[in-house]
């Protein structure tokens, strides 16, 4: 199976990945992992304002069959969150890098993101674990 | 357990070519889910037909004048009550009452009947049925598991699709009925029955037929078409049965489970006139009163309950979740759990423990679906 990896994105090993505007950053799942979730159905969400160490559990996502925690790969507070998620999960599902975002951080330090995984990165991590 | 250790159905490279997605159910290598993926799979056997490898079921034939009397000592419906040509859904229990397995028992004629188990089952069964076969009795027991391959398809067009495959006349076998006859020129049994709560076949045959059976029916059910048939994993499997609030053994039902507990009342027959194996347990406990019983739940807060999750109310630990998923077809969280009687009553507000937060849920009547007649 060849995994969609954007190159302008960054990535995590737990399959989270992260796009930075300035100091805010953009996270949802990789292609990859809803793959492996299957049919999305319900994702439980932070508030915004909610602040979240890195490596921290923010959330999760769950499946038909299975509920999966989400990571926040890089410390910051919640600025948004993405609440079309709510009437259509599917999104994570068709589309992980667009409208399937889930939540928007103003990110503790800037350039905490430049230590995560490229997509090179991500896509060796990939084979590696395959 | 490695992979190749794993059994496998005739149809496992058929799944895989469909780019079914494996894994191991029960020591069995199956189909999880095919590419559609759960939800779609599951609409497309409610709203028109499904197509499921269940090969991995055990096949127990009983043969000989004893049998009826030897499988109505065994199992909890009446064996007496079938004719030829008639199947029913049974439970084995054990001296406790509680379940060996759940099958569904097949009477061929007075003096040959089959019994099919579930799949991680089967040996145990098999075991269990032998040693209580004594020397009086005059019947052949034969664990023919490995003789037979099982292909269901289910849901409102399903009856038209296997129809074109066969000159028997599908319209004249009743729910819960079978015959004998061809399918694509292959020697089957055809039983209408299913465990997705939708009309439906169940087809037997040798193992050696089951590619061409099984194409076949897609080809015939018009897969890759528009609302064309679907092959159906495991995932969609047990949200089906779960809609229709059928029992799944290991969760509802298991060895120190009652079938009165599990809502299996209708099973068990008290009144025959020889008793069964677990009838006086089974009577005391209808006697004194249960402790517990399943009852349907929905979630009426966002969230999704699952299996082995914690009930309480008041704040008091109550029951616990046996099965529980999103409903495809319902849009809604539901589930099965073990309550005391006094609250397993419609409209009783539970709270589930998900993952540490106590989310509201109602009791709700059971099945969630039933399909329209």
């Amino acid at each position: 199976m060849s995994n969609n990896i954007p190159e302008n994105l960054r990535y995590s090993k737990d399959h989270e990945w992260v796009g930075v505007d300035g100091d805010i950053a953009t996270i949802g799942i990789t292609d990859y992992a809803q793959h492996s979730l299957g049919d999305v159905v319900y994702i439980d969400m932070p508030r915004v304002g909610d602040k979240f160490s890195a490596h921290e559990a923010f959330g999760s996502v769950e499946s038909v069959k299975a509920v999966s925690e989400i990571f926040l790969p890089i410390a910051g507070e919640i600025s948004e969150v993405n609440d079309g998620l709510n009437d259509t999960p599917e999104s994570v599902n068709n589309d992980p890098y667009t409208d399937g975002w889930m939540v928007k951080i103003k990110m503790d330090n800037p350039g905490e993101a430049d230590g995560m995984l490229s997509a090179a990165e991500y896509e060796e991590y990939l084979e590696a674990s395959a | 357990m490695s992979e190749t250790e794993l059994k496998r159905t005739p149809l496992n490279s058929v799944h895989r070519a469909l780019g079914g997605r494996m894994v191991d159910f029960g020591g069995w290598d199956m189909p999880v889910q095919y590419p559609a993926g759960v939800i779609e799979e599951h609409m497309r056997c409610r709203t028109r037909s499904g197509l499921f490898d269940v090969s991995h079921m055990g096949e127990i034939w009983v043969e000989g004048p004893d049998a009826v009397d030897f499988v109505n000592r065994l199992t909890t419906n009446d064996v007496t009550k079938l004719i030829d040509g008639q199947a029913h859904y049974s439970a084995l229990t054990n001296a406790k009452g509680g379940v060996v397995d759940d099958l569904l028992v097949y009477r061929f004629s007075h003096d040959r009947l089959l019994l099919v188990v579930n799949a991680g089952t089967t040996e145990k069964d098999w075991a269990w049925i032998k040693s209580h076969h004594s020397e009086h009795d005059d019947l052949g027991l034969r664990n023919a598991s490995a003789e037979y391959c099982q292909i269901a398809v289910q849901g409102p067009d399903a009856t038209g699709i296997l129809q074109k495959l066969t000159a028997t006349d599908l319209g004249a076998i009743k729910y819960y009925h079978f015959t004998t006859g061809e399918v694509d020129g292959v020697d089957s049994i055809i039983s209408r029955t299913g465990y997705t709560g939708e009309d439906g076949f169940e087809v037997y045959a040798a193992p050696e037929f089951a590619e061409q059976l099984w194409n076949k029916l897609l080809d015939t059910g018009k897969y890759d078409s528009e609302g064309g048939i679907l092959p159906c994993g495991l995932a969609a499997r047990n949200t089906l049965r779960l809609e229709s609030a059928m029992s799944l053994y290991g969760h509802e039902l298991g060895d120190d489970i009652t079938p009165l507990e599990a809502g299996l009342g209708w099973i068990t027959k008290l009144d025959k006139p020889d008793g069964f194996t677990g009838r006086d347990a089974l009577a005391a406990q209808k006697e004194s009163g249960l402790t517990r019983k399943i009852a349907g739940f929905e979630m009426t807060e966002p969230g999704i309950a699952r299996d082995g999750f914690d009930v309480y109310v008041a704040g008091e630990k109550v029951g616990v979740v046996t099965s529980a998923s999103p409903a495809p077809f319902l849009k809604k969280n539901i589930g099965l759990a073990f309550l005391p009687p006094d609250l397993a009553k419609i409209g009783q507000e539970i709270r589930i423990d998900v993952r540490g937060k106590h989310l509201a849920a109602v009791v709700v009547p059971t099945p969630f679906y039933k399909r329209q007649k």
